[in-house]
């Protein structure tokens, strides 16, 4: 770790402004951020703390949905009944990340933007582009079992570790931010960049936009949604692959589906081409089978990843079994 | 009266909950300067180190470098199988990635922290060998040979057994490195006293081992230095050697004119310390149709360091758990661009067990026998490596009581026979063991006012040692538990060798028994202040046996065969090892081995770059090791075992059994529930998923 300045900030307006400046940078829970520190992969001038800031909370909107503060702890939306009876995919993908301790200091704004686990972005002893624009990088051709097989590109197949960010895809959330020139909404789907060139840039925010909260609409699919995710131990691990779905089933048929798929992408991936496979039609096993087929059609695999493509498949498929109530039919 | 045999809770149980317990690291040294490492980002050539910018950082001392460290001792290893070539700031060589290249010595430790990531060096790097299975043509036979015999055996023809055998499974088991990841880092304090004598609070199985290596190193008379450390947080063999940041915080303290403290990272354990070598085992066993083995073959190759030599022992159980006439053993090494390896809990018997008690398995399928059959068809009434009678041997009720535990006799034969709603459900078995060694030790007891101090300088790793010492010393001389105090782990204190190998209460239990012994025949005879010391070296009463500890471990997993996820759901040990001294602490040693063992099917692996020789796995995050999920009920079953001649206390130590043979119990259950055989740890949801 290596010397910086720590501000407190009293007011979102302070907070943006010492967070506009080169080498400044936003630190909540530190569950990401103080990690990374630890270990000089990030060297900042200045950490903004922004948990004195009021943007915590959990509430009904009077449209039907749920506005979950910026700096709502994971733990806290994960127990909301609120969370738990309208957005089963938020409440189960939060309580399968990290582990209690982690989850009662992360908080939902800081886990938009978690940062890659890939362990070459980690080792400041081995090339990474992310890290060091420019530099190369040791994942394409190196140890890849934990990496992406969607979004990837030349430059970067950095997966996006978040449980969190990948049912809040599925369910349409809404971004709140806020910044020196006022205030937007960015949808969830549009926050994160794709590597592509610069894999440097993760996402659209600009430095010193302040994520004040994350809007979940009413919808007729979120209340059958789930989250599934397969790893490496029962509990405490990032997902290998992970689903959320939703499903809204009128008169025998799926008037729509949400799929979104973690653990096999560069960010939360919302797989769109596996919803317009679903929509329209009756549920049924073969049916799940194809939109997976066709959630994965793009994948780009290395040799020790190139299983997370059929795992992802059946991790949509178990997904959506279990959305919709039915049984596996074993082969 | 008798305090062995019963449950005591642990005598330091109070301090460590309390955290009043003084770990190495905790101890308060006034003006302690603070050192951290700087590690190599190549794995093989030369580093030239640039410290500029380091030496001008805020609150830095020193940086020493191989430009300006002190030239010290460098000997060869070779005072014993613990004893390691280090790498010390003596020039500019690079062994392996992560090797210290540099010590920033800082007056805070964030001082030295920052200042270290300031460090840069250019390197000469030349391509570095990674991943054994790539080069086992360079096998070659060891020089080193592993404690507990040579490195090759063989008896009768093996070629004949297997030609005229009527079932032969011939396969390639692969274990991966391992490391061992206790909760405690490795730390070292090094004081100075002038510049002949030397104090080292040390995180240590071996405070003996640590003063030995640091006299030799630093041409110190042996008794100018003193290593402390009176608690160890986990070790499981990673803290049995010398290793290079120890020497580095004596170094750097030197330098200095202060005291430095150095704690390793989390990162540097998993290179600096040692590590489980990866494994190539090849099994070739042959059965006549009754199941009865006509020959085994066991060939292991495991890696080693480009300096220095570690054989990972793999094949020594197969020499003598089961009756044979053709047996042939073999252990080769092959050099890689990679830390040494060393010891790792279960050294040899846990990797290779894994790879005999598998292909065991797959050798009862191939007889349409049940596995439990197969063992008892070919079980061992002596050692068949030494022609010995053993010391004793409850094996055959091991298998039993582990059978009616978990059912085993409703245990459908078939694979994929069994399901529990979505899940197959398999049950697999497995035997272990491991050998029953001690070596002499030195104890020392004063008695006086109805209260004795027991002292030697064994370590307690967190297995108990305390408390069963207190429960032994009390027993000898009559005392109440709380009539005795026992210290550890100082070398000011009676020798005792390295705490490692299951060996601890045979031989620190036996020198304080005997001291013990002694003074309550002084008590007894009106005597009121008594000290004596004795050395525990007499083990005539073993010559002629075979000692081993045993056991039988059983285990049920249900599978989701879709998504590759293996869960073990139920895990049954029945152990005969000898006399228990203390049932509470002997349990929790069983099954923290039982832990490790779904550690090490499952989950555990640490992972080279295969281009740069670098650990991509560098964190508890990445190296998974089985957390409370992944753990369900275990029953430990002790199974009585009076042996008359292992030692004077009848025990056999039990650190590492448990670890031993559950590893493929719990992939043989896995064979059987899902009729895929995974012969390569560990058993990730990439193998595990049914194929496409």
């Amino acid at each position: 770790m290596r010397p910086f300045s720590y501000l407190r900030a009293a007011d979102d307006d302070r907070a943006m402004r010492a967070a506009s400046e080169p080498g400044a940078m936003f630190v909540a829970g530190g569950t990401t951020v103080v990690d990374l520190l630890r270990i000089d992969v990030l060297r900042p001038a200045l950490l903004v703390d922004v948990t004195g800031l009021q943007h915590g909370g959990i509430e009904a909107t009077p449209s039907g949905g749920v506005r979950i503060g910026a700096l709502a702890r994971n733990s806290d939306v994960a127990d909301h009944p609120l969370i738990r009876e309208r957005y089963p995919a938020l409440a189960e993908a939060l309580e399968s990340g990290a582990s209690p301790q982690l989850r009662n200091m992360a908080t939902v704004g800081g886990n938009l933007l978690q940062r890659t686990r890939c362990p070459y972005f980690r080792d400041v002893g081995a090339p990474c582009n992310k890290r060091v624009p420019g530099m190369g990088c040791a994942a394409v051709d190196g140890y890849a079992r934990s990496h992406a097989v969607l979004g990837t590109s030349d430059a970067c197949i950095a997966t996006h570790p978040s449980d969190m960010c990948v049912a809040l895809v599925a369910l349409d959330a809404i971004i709140h931010t806020r910044r020196v020139t006022g205030e937007r909404t960015i949808a969830m789907t549009d926050l994160h960049a794709l590597p592509g060139a610069r894999p440097e840039v993760e996402h659209v925010l600009e430095r010193g936009e302040l994520i004040t909260d994350v809007e979940l609409p009413a919808s007729a699919f979120a209340k059958a949604s789930c989250y599934e995710k397969v790893r490496d131990r029962a509990e405490f691990a990032f997902a290998l692959a992970s689903a959320a779905v939703g499903l809204e089933l009128t008169g025998g048929t799926i008037a729509q589906a949400r799929v979104a798929l973690g653990g096999v992408a560069t960010k939360p991936w919302r797989a769109r081409e596996a919803e317009a496979v679903l929509a329209g039609k009756p549920p049924a096993q073969a049916l799940f089978e194809r939109a997976a087929a066709a959630a994965l059609a793009g994948a780009v695999t290395r040799p020790d990843n190139a299983f997370k493509v059929e795992l992802a498949k059946r991790t949509i498929v178990r997904a959506l079994l279990r959305a919709t109530g039915a049984k596996a039919v074993h082969p | 009266m008798s305090e062995v045999g019963k449950p005591a809770p642990r005598v330091d149980g109070r301090l460590k909950v309390t955290g009043a317990a003084v770990y190495a690291a905790d101890t308060p040294v006034a003006h302690c300067a603070y050192a951290v490492i700087v590690g190599s980002h190549i794995a093989r050539g030369t580093a030239t180190v640039d410290d500029r910018n380091a030496q001008r950082a805020p609150g830095v001392m020193e940086v020493v470098t191989s430009a300006n460290a002190p030239r010290v001792a460098t000997a060869k290893s070779g005072k014993g199988p613990s004893d390691r070539v280090l790498q010390i700031l003596q020039d500019d060589r690079v062994y392996y990635a992560d090797q210290p290249i540099a010590v920033v010595v800082a007056d805070t430790l964030e001082h030295a922290q920052s200042a270290a990531a300031l460090v840069t060096a250019r390197y000469a790097a030349e391509p570095a060998l990674a991943q054994l299975p790539q080069a086992l043509g360079a096998a070659y036979v060891p020089a080193a040979k592993p404690p507990t015999g040579p490195v090759d055996s063989t008896r009768g023809d093996v070629d004949a057994g297997l030609h005229a055998a009527a079932h032969r499974v011939s396969e390639t088991y692969t274990t991966p490195v391992q490391t061992h990841n206790p909760m405690e880092p490795h730390a070292t304090i090094a004081v100075w006293t002038g510049d002949d004598r030397l104090t080292v609070y040390d995180s240590t199985q071996y405070v003996y081992g640590v003063k030995g290596k640091l006299a030799a190193t630093f041409g110190l008379a042996p008794d100018h230095v003193r290593v402390i450390d009176r608690f160890v947080g986990g070790a499981f063999g990673s803290k049995g050697s010398t290793w290079s940041h120890v020497v580095l915080a004596a170094l750097a303290a030197r330098v200095a004119g202060r005291p430095v403290k150095l704690v390793l990272t989390r990162a540097q354990m998993f290179a600096l310390v040692g590590h489980r070598p990866m494994t190539v085992q090849t099994l070739d066993l042959g059965a006549d149709r009754n199941g009865v083995l006509m020959a085994m073959r066991h060939r292991v190759v495991s890696e080693t360091s480009q300096m220095d030599e570690f054989v990972e022992p793999s094949a020594m159980a197969t020499r003598m758990l089961y009756r044979c006439d053709n047996v042939e053993t073999s252990h080769r090494l092959v050099r890689l661009d990679v830390p040494t390896p060393t010891f790792t809990r279960a050294p040899g018997e846990a990797s290779g067990e894994f790879a005999l008690e598998s292909a065991l398995d797959e050798l009862a399928y191939a007889c349409d026998l049940d596995p439990l059959e197969l063992r008892l068809r070919n079980y061992a009434e002596r050692d068949g490596d030494t022609n010995e009678p053993w010391s004793s041997k409850e094996l055959r009720t091991c298998y039993q009581r582990g059978a009616d535990a978990i059912g085993w006799s409703t245990r459908a034969r078939a694979p994929r026979a069994t399901r529990r709603g979505d899940l197959l459900v398999g049950l697999g078995m497995a035997t272990a063991t491991y050998p029953a060694r001690m070596m002499p030790s030195n104890a020392k007891v004063r008695v006086t006012g109805g209260r004795a101090t027991v002292q030697l300088s064994t370590a307690e790793l967190g297995t108990g040692t305390y408390t069963i010492l207190t429960q032994i010393a009390a027993d000898a001389l009559g005392l109440a538990l709380d009539a005795v105090t026992v210290e550890l782990g100082d070398t000011a204190l009676p020798e005792a060798p390295v705490a490692a190998g299951s060996m601890t209460t045979a031989t620190a239990g036996s020198a304080v028994h005997a001291a013990c012994t002694r003074a309550r025949a002084r008590l007894d005879r009106g005597e009121t202040d008594v000290t004596e010391q004795a050395r525990s070296e007499d083990f005539a009463g073993r010559k002629g046996y075979s000692c081993h500890a045993h056991g039988a471990a059983y285990a049920e997993v249900e599978v989701d065969e879709e998504l590759g996820r293996a869960r073990v759901t139920k895990l049954v040990g029945a152990y005969a090892c000898g006399k228990i001294i203390n049932p509470r602490t002997s349990r929790s040693q069983l099954m923290g081995g039982l832990v490790w063992a779904i550690g090490m099917t499952l989950e555990e692996t640490t992972v080279r770059d295969r281009r740069t020789a670098r650990n991509a796995t560098r964190d508890l995050a990445d190296y998974h090791v089985a957390v409370c999920a992944d753990v369900p009920d275990i029953d430990v079953i002790f199974v009585d075992e009076v042996d008359p001649h292992v030692n004077v206390l009848g025990s056999k130590g039990l650190g590492e059994i448990g670890v031993c043979g559950a590893t493929a119990a719990i992939a043989n259950a896995i064979y059987h529930a899902t009729g895929r055989r995974v012969r390569d740890l560990p058993i990730t949801v990439d193998k595990l998923m049914r194929p496409t």
